[in-house]
């Protein structure tokens, strides 16, 4: 079984970190079906990674490191069920007990025990929050101090958060089950904001002074593709992973050296990443070939756009636009409809945005939104309307919290007020 | 199987007099489809209209529902259901959902020691 011998402490330190960071879901969602319970599930896993940090120091690292863990894992959730049968009973079972033991009776539903993990953390009876910090918890294998720190909360108040969304689950029997075709569309939905939300978070923190924390990125590549693996028909998610490829692919250009925010169309594009780029753009042209395209595919072919321009103002802006509009028929939100004012400018000219930027204001739901200013301010520069640009801009950096975005907007407002006064007979 | 609390919520003061012909058609329907899907009503009760309900707080008597809000409880009944979204599906159902709501809730039972 083993192929390293006697391993020395930093190979076998090195294999069970490697396996906490590939195997951790694959583990933990198999033993949930023994436990019957996420708790103790996750209790036997951890000791499970405890056990192997002694016993591969013995007899070696195993050669499929998952199966090992799992086994241990699983037995001793076995082990903590027979102790104490009252133990027991007194846990509703996630799963039927005779549906334990069967030997995967429906493998065509259910590939692998992660998907029923993951829809289970996304359940819609928990709330948004809740099902973040479970799937970072219990997919991801993060631990509840790192979680609390990417979402700037303490540790105890992150704990209590995972401890509370367990404890619902067991209480109200949320089911460990991957939904029927009925459910799925509106479930799956809310698995891939989940995703979605670890990039977006990742990409621009909401506030602090990192833009990027590399690691929620990470996470969010790592489920999407995942996911993909799990849900090989499912449009929305290799749309998911294409967007979230592409617009990693700029990654390291969306600040300089000194950490400050570049523009889209002032990032050098000879610095993106080109075969993530093919790979993205790939993906979602068969994302369009299934026919059935929501909103990440559609979001994935105006990054792919983006992506394959020369330049900012070569870009296939009225097929940008175009995709703006379908994207606003399955997807109507005030974010997307402000997003396409941006490519309005770009088709149609300034003014016609300020107009969309107008309704969007009478609207009212992006109040309190800062790219809503910033996106007048950028409109109104353009137009050299220099003391409204700098009072949108003043109205942006109210709202901003990211240290990067208020520093570029800071600029962009001195910039204007200095055009402004440089130029008396503007009115 | 488990059991749930389903709180019904209508629109104060909730008169079970008042009902619309189509809510009351579609509540004959209702215990016909929750065997459907799988679940079981047991014991259920409705109530006279919050109007006519006396609050206590501390030691304060007053006249009307404990909170004061549009929807008020309507009626209350206990759903087993093999789980959570068993249970969904069947309060989604409900026609109190159509102008007020419905709330699920797991009963508690004592850990059996």
């Amino acid at each position: 079984m083993s192929v390293t011998g006697d391993g020395d402490t930093d190979t076998v330190e090195h294999a069970v970190a490697d396996a906490h960071r590939r195997e951790w879901a694959f583990v933990l969602a198999a033993t949930a079906r023994v436990a019957g319970d996420l708790d103790l599930a996750e209790e036997c896993v951890q000791d499970a990674y405890v056990a192997a940090l002694d016993t591969w120091a013995r007899d070696g690292v195993p050669r499929k490191p998952g199966a090992w863990l799992t086994a241990a894992a699983k037995r001793k959730a076995l082990d903590a069920l027979r102790r104490n049968r009252v133990f027991r009973t007194k846990l509703p079972l996630l799963v039927e007990p005779d549906e334990v033991d069967m030997d995967e009776p429906d493998d065509d539903a259910v590939p692998d025990d992660r998907l029923r993990l993951i829809f289970t953390c996304c359940h819609p009876a928990l709330n948004r929050e809740a099902q973040v910090a479970l799937t970072l918890r219990l997919v991801c294998g993060v631990s509840t101090g790192d979680i609390s720190r990417l979402f700037l909360v303490t540790e105890p108040t992150m704990a209590a958060r995972i401890t509370r969304a367990k404890k619902k689950i067991s209480a109200a029997r949320i089911p460990y089950r991957v939904p029927g075709a009925d459910e799925l569309p509106d479930r799956l939905d809310a698995v891939l904001t989940v995703v979605h939300l670890f990039y977006t978070t990742g990409h621009t923190a909401p506030s602090g002074g990192d833009l990027i924390r590399a690691d929620l990125v990470e996470h969010a590549l790592n489920l999407a593709r995942i996911l993909l693996t799990l849900m090989p028909d499912e449009p929305e998610v290799r749309g998911l992973l294409a967007l979230l490829i592409l617009t990693d692919a700029r990654r390291s250009t969306r600040t300089d050296a000194q950490g400050r925010l570049v523009l889209l169309e002032d990032q050098d594009r000879s610095a993106w990443d080109r075969a993530a780029i093919d790979e993205g753009c790939h993906l979602t042209a068969d994302a369009f070939r299934s026919g059935r395209v929501g909103r990440y595919a559609l979001q994935a072919a105006i990054a792919s756009l983006h992506a394959v321009a020369a330049d900012y103002a070569a870009t296939d802006w009225p097929q940008v636009l175009r995709l703006y509009d379908e994207l606003l028929k399955v997807w109507p939100s005030p974010v997307v409809a402000l997003n396409r004012a941006v490519a309005v400018s770009m088709v149609s000219g300034p003014p016609a945005a300020l107009d969309e930027i107008d309704a969007l204001e009478r609207d009212g739901r992006l109040g309190g939104y800062h790219y809503l200013p910033a996106v007048r301010a950028d409109l109104l520069r353009r137009l050299g309307r220099w003391s409204e640009a700098a009072a949108a801009y003043r109205a942006a950096l109210d709202l901003a919290d990211n240290a990067a975005e208020r520093e570029f907007l800071a600029n962009r407002l001195a910039e204007a007020v200095e055009s402004g006064s440089g130029r008396p007979s503007e009115r | 199987m488990p059991q749930y609390g389903i709180f019904v919520y209508s629109p104060a003061p909730a008169d079970p007099m008042d009902l619309s012909p189509e809510y009351a058609a579609a509540l004959d329907r209702y215990a016909a489809q929750i065997e459907e899907l799988g679940g079981k009503a047991l014991s259920g009760i409705a109530l006279q209209p919050s109007t006519t309900a006396t609050s206590i707080r501390g030691d304060v008597v007053t006249d009307g529902p404990f909170i004061e809000a549009k929807e008020v409880v309507a009626g209350f009944y206990i759903l087993e259901a093999p789980d959570l979204d068993v249970a969904l599906r069947i309060a989604k159902l409900n026609p109190a959902t159509w102008d007020g709501g419905v709330e699920v809730r797991p009963l508690f039972f004592p850990p059996a020691e």
